[in-house]
């Protein structure tokens, strides 16, 4: 734990040094929700659509992770940090914490932001919306530092990377609802994890928690989580990696 | 400090094996500045690799600060300090938090990491940039910073790899005395490079390896006269006469005569000098110059391997 906490201090620290990059993170879903948002038309769609921005959020920002990692790769950092007893699963753990913290900020100041425009939740419900957001935190970060470990440079993450967050982002159903597509399209994006994950938080934040929405979703992000971990801390673990 | 038995790592990639490092044989003894010289990809840095638990030996065995490498690798990474080829700071870090916390993986508290930081610093002229992010330190601070990171827990081994590369002259002299200010302290220092000037300078003995194989051994100057020894040249404008006269020195070789300079190797050059100066006077021979040339350790590793090692470095 005291490693875990050594790593995440040192993630913070420039991030605190330049908390723009907090902002930035969040431009993207931004720019959804103010120009392409209101396109949905009706009050109701803000409650439908915003709930569906903590996925893009977690895509957008917490999928990029694995960039910070690979020039401590190439520069011998993370190979000094080997060397010393530190635990090696808390070189990977303190890092998703410090991504899982960032996720959850953006996330409440996207959801704040969508208050301007007609966005209605109880405090209560986005809470329980944003323990979605730190199972995706650590599934996403996961996954991206593990990608990063196992690629090395960036020329060849950044096209792995684009090429699996757009579809994941568009079968996710955040967007436009799949139920009006053709159905093998619907098909395509029941498989996707992060439609059932999309439906999970949309449940919870109406407050309708007795939903099987909410259960599948909830099993969903954490079997998710458990995979990316395990995957994860073994890649990290490996004497060779 | 180091036993190592039979250490060897072998790659593969794409259908082809290669043997880095062909089962190397390495004791070092507490206290001692042991070089790991040889040209770039001979498996230097794959035998320090090993050592410091970074890569699994696929053959092998080694005692590195009393604990056995393959069954205790934490044990040896709590004892050892790594200062590897690349820099080991991030480039956003602030300079004092990244040696800090360098301090508090190893296990010491807040307050300790801080004063060791503090201390060592100070030796290593970091205090002022102390604040600054590591990315905006030249070469040879990071390198400093870097060898703080390596000894802020007092190992009892320090493995340096290629410590001086990149370097420009007066960082390097500079590292040079701090290496040696840190054996002096009593910590053993085990590094590789692939200058032979800095082998020299700095070490108690020397292990050469090419090819993935320790080729000799010795100190600086214990390998210098495994060479024929040294290289005895002059001018004069009676060559024939005086080559003649020269080959009568005892255990002269190599005598060669080139326009107006003689060359010739002998073991002490120094100690036969004054006899053949005064031999050739009374022959009446003038010398325009007389050079007398230590063996370089470049001369042991063309000996070695018939292959120059500076030839081999720039490639």
């Amino acid at each position: 734990m005291r490693d875990i906490w050594l790593v995440f201090l040192r993630c913070v620290r420039p991030t605190l040094r330049s908390p723009f990059v907090i902002v930035f993170g969040v431009t993207q879903p931004l720019l959804f929700l103010v120009l392409f948002g209101p396109l949905l038309g009706g009050s109701g769609s803000w409650q439908w659509f915003v709930p569906g921005l903590i996925i893009q959020m977690g895509l957008f920002s917490t999928a990029y992770a694995g960039f910070t990692l690979i020039p401590e790769i190439r520069s011998g950092a993370l190979e000094r940090m080997r060397v010393t007893p530190v635990s090696r699963v808390a070189l990977l753990l303190g890092r998703v914490l410090h991504d899982v913290v960032l996720l959850v900020l953006q996330c409440a100041l996207l959801l704040g932001l969508s208050t301007i425009f007609g966005f209605r939740a109880s405090i209560g419900h986005v809470l329980a919306g944003l323990v979605f957001a730190v199972l995706m935190g650590v599934s996403i970060g996961s996954a991206s530092y593990t990608l990063a470990l196992k690629l090395k440079h960036e020329y060849l993450f950044a096209p792995v990377l684009s090429s699996t967050v757009m579809p994941l982002l568009l079968l996710s159903g955040v967007l436009l609802p799949m139920d009006q597509g053709p159905d093998w399209l619907y098909t395509l994006s029941r498989i996707n994890p992060f439609s059932h994950i999309a439906d999970g938080i949309r449940a919870v934040i109406a407050g309708n928690f007795g939903t099987s929405s909410v259960l599948v979703g909830g099993i969903v992000a954490v079997v998710l989580a458990v995979v990316a971990l395990a995957w994860g801390t073994r890649s990290f673990r490996r004497a060779n990696a | 400090m180091i036993k190592a038995r039979g250490l060897a790592r072998r790659f593969r990639t794409r259908g082809h094996t290669v043997d880095a490092v062909q089962g190397v044989d390495i004791d070092v003894a507490p206290g001692e500045l042991v070089g790991f010289l040889g040209p770039n990809g001979a498996g230097k840095s794959t035998t320090l690799r090993m050592l410091t638990t970074l890569l699994t030996p696929t053959a092998g065995e080694a005692i590195v600060a009393g604990c056995d490498l393959l069954t205790d690798p934490a044990g040896v990474r709590k004892r050892i300090g790594y200062v590897a080829q690349g820099h080991g700071s991030g480039e956003s870090q602030k300079v004092v938090e990244e040696a800090e916390l360098q301090g508090r993986f190893y296990g010491l508290s807040a307050a300790e990491a801080k004063r060791r930081t503090a201390e060592l610093f100070q030796r290593l002229e970091l205090t002022e940039l102390a604040d600054r992010t590591a990315g905006a330190l030249s070469g040879g601070q990071k390198r400093r910073l870097d060898i703080t990171m390596g000894v802020l827990h007092k190992p009892e081994l320090l493995f340096l790899d290629e410590p001086s590369a990149g370097l420009d002259p007066q960082s390097r002299s500079n590292l040079w005395d701090h290496i040696r200010a840190l054996h002096r302290d009593g910590t053993t220092i085990f590094l590789t490079t692939h200058y032979l000037d800095e082998a020299d300078a700095l070490c108690d003995r020397i292990l050469v390896i090419d090819h993935g194989r320790i080729v000799a051994e010795g100190s600086p100057d214990g390998l210098k006269s495994q060479v024929a020894g040294d290289l005895v040249r002059f001018e004069t404008d009676m060559p024939s006469v005086a080559a003649e006269i020269a080959g009568k020195v005892e255990g002269a070789q190599e005598l060669h005569v080139d326009g107006n300079t003689v060359r010739f190797r002998v073991p002490r050059g120094d100690t036969e000098l004054p006899a053949l100066l005064r031999a050739l006077d009374q022959a009446d021979v003038a010398l325009m110059s007389v050079q007398v040339q230590r063996p370089t350790l470049d001369d042991v590793f063309l000996t070695m391997t018939g292959r120059s090692l500076r030839e081999d470095a720039h490639a």
